[in-house]
């Protein structure tokens, strides 16, 4: 707990690095940085860290939507973990889901990303947008409900009950509705995602990555693809990697959408219920603002820790 | 300009077919299935036992698209020209504006950085939606509520691009920069004559990021004049017609799914074959 809290105050206050020159002289010194970061960050304060600093503020508030939001301290965060037998829930299928789609998602982004990258382009093109296109197609991920359909009109409970008259199963599943199966039906729809933006990010790493310390690899002795992967590939996409396992978190431990729109909101005895789920029942259906910025600030705090593991497993191995 | 492959065997090539097959397989079919149900008359959509494939393929879906929107309040013309002008504006300076802030973070070492940086990581991860009514206070505050800079402004700083272009930027080779500035270049050159051209299959990805993400918004929260919403919330009311409009949502999916796919297409094929030059670190 104090290395987490000791993490979060050096976010906002780092250790400043000695200098000879004063801290205005070093500013002044840095006109045509800021310039260029001008643009940026007078947009990225009014439009994005105001509205996260107001939403972390709420967390600590009541507010209804209506009246004007009511200080009440660390009542939300108590109410939260001590109370609130729902979230506990939440929490643990959050964390299933992160820890299943999380990982097979990264490694499947590389992984393929690298295999993608030996094809000559048009071929290349082609297969990238066969894997990409399930995060390209915005809502398509509906058509699930067309595949894991309750009845037996289902596709998957159709093929299992009809499939060579073996009889798999004699009666439909109810994949989105039955507790046992929604888990498993969702991770299913997650994995389909998951070859988001780390997956481009790599296929893009790979074009800058200097071809010729592949030649020079092979003339000091790397002998298969797998030792060019470990020795030769990572080592000069680390940049990616990093850009990769931020990105995996925060779709890994943000699922929501598709449990809400697959599974119904609320789903059978809360079975999908997720962090993001609880910020939505809280903040688009009971009107508890304060209760669902607190939500949200947990979860913010989770990927955060989870990120610096991951950052400093990835930054040792070089 | 590779003219052998390296280090390949023909059973590691045979494992890496076996396993694109499979899984390309289970990332297509249901992009493939949606694409046939969306040309499926409405009796074959709820045949028993399903069936993967299409007998007798329709347009109807489509056309009754085209008849729907006919009966929307402004013409569907006006939400396609909205989406089409805010995803190209928003796109342009996402990208332009997130790599030009990407530059010195990546590059330059000043005071504040790292708390600038910082800044950018923890709004990325925080999610779930509460930020809306705090941003739409704000909008509100600016008076742009109801106009296109409610729909430009907020994508065009994104942390996302901006963290994208900032880790290929920091593989970009200092002896290369320092160079640049012994020559007299200054900063704003030296980042769109060297640092730019040396990242260009970063902000070409960072294309497709930032159109998928605008294409795809409905801009609801901020936008209540009907002459300003977006594509996708025109498409959203017509599918919302229940099971029985099964066929005319996959249609719908289908039609948002084009312009992506038209930029994905053009981007990733400007992706050099080689982009590898001395000026990236190994």
């Amino acid at each position: 707990m104090r290395e987490q809290v000791r993490y979060i105050w050096r976010v906002f206050f780092p250790k400043r690095q000695k200098s000879s020159l004063s801290l205005w002289q070093q500013m002044k010194k840095s006109k045509a940085s800021y310039m260029l970061l001008a643009p940026y960050f007078i947009l990225f304060t009014i439009f994005t860290i105001i509205p996260v600093a107001a939403a972390i503020v709420l967390g600590f508030t009541y507010f209804n939507m209506l009246n004007v939001p009511e200080f009440i301290g660390l009542s939300n965060y108590k109410a939260l973990f001590l109370n609130d037998e729902i979230f506990l829930l939440a929490i643990k299928n959050t964390i299933v889901f992160a820890v299943i789609t999380g990982p097979i998602g990264y490694v499947l982004c590389f992984i393929l990303a690298w295999f993608i990258n030996d094809f000559p382009k048009p071929v290349r093109v082609f297969l990238t947008l066969v894997f990409y296109a399930p995060s390209l197609s915005g809502n398509m991920y509906m058509i699930w409900q067309y595949i894991f359909s309750d009845d037996q009109y289902g596709l998957v409970n159709s093929f299992l009950m009809t499939f060579l008259d073996l009889g798999i199963i004699d009666d439909p599943i109810k994949w989105f509705t039955d507790e046992k199966f929604v888990m498993l039906a969702l991770i299913i729809v997650q994995l389909w995602l998951s070859l988001g933006a780390g997956f481009l990010a790599f296929m893009a790493g790979f074009k800058v990555v200097d071809r010729s310390i592949y030649e020079a690899g092979a003339i000091d002795g790397i002998k298969n693809r797998f030792q060019e992967l470990v020795y030769l590939t990572v080592p000069s996409m680390k940049q990616q990697m990093l850009f990769g396992a931020v990105m995996q978190i925060s779709s890994a431990f943000a699922v929501g959408n598709i449990s809400i729109q697959l599974a119904g909101f609320p789903s059978t005895n809360y079975s999908a219920h997720t962090i993001m789920t609880h910020i939505h029942d809280y903040g688009s259906v009971r009107y508890d603002m304060g209760y669902a910025c607190a939500t949200a600030t947990v979860l913010l705090l989770i990927m955060l820790l989870i990120n610096k593991v991951i950052q400093s497993v990835l930054v040792e191995k070089d | 300009m590779r003219t052998k492959q390296l280090n390949r065997s023909v059973g590691g090539n045979m494992l890496v077919a076996l396993m694109l097959l499979v899984l390309g397989a289970f990332m297509a079919l249901p992009i493939v299935y949606s694409t046939v149900q969306a040309f499926k008359p409405m009796e074959e959509i709820f045949i028993f036992p399903p069936r993967f494939t299409v007998q007798n393929p329709t347009t109807k879906n489509f056309k009754l698209i085209g008849q729907l929107a006919g009966g929307l309040w402004v013409p569907f013309s006006r939400y396609l020209f909205n989406s089409v002008f805010v995803s190209i504006v928003g796109t342009a300076g996402n990208v332009i504006i997130s790599s030009m802030a990407a530059y010195p973070l990546a590059k330059h070492s000043f005071p504040g950085k790292k708390v600038l940086f910082k800044l950018v990581t923890v709004s990325l991860l925080f999610t779930g939606g509460v930020i809306e009514l705090p941003r739409y206070i704000v909008m509100a505050k600016l008076h742009i509520i109801n106009t296109y800079w409610a729909l430009i402004l907020p994508v065009v700083a994104s942390s996302m691009g901006l963290f994208l272009m900032k880790q290929f930027m920091e593989q970009i080779n200092n002896s290369l920069l320092e160079a640049a500035r012994v020559d007299g270049m200054n900063e704003l050159q030296i980042f769109f004559n060297i640092v730019m051209p040396m990242v260009k299959p970063a902000w070409l990805t960072q294309i497709i990021f930032a159109f998928q993400g605008i294409w795809s918004m409905t801009g609801g929260n901020y936008i209540y004049k009907e002459n300003l919403k977006l594509f996708p919330t025109a498409l959203s009311q017509i599918q919302s017609g229940g099971i029985s409009r099964a066929g005319v949502a996959a249609a719908a999916a289908l039609v948002m799914l084009v312009p992506p796919i038209i930029m994905f297409l053009v981007t990733q094929s400007s992706i050099m074959e080689t982009m590898a030059h001395a000026g990236i670190k190994e």
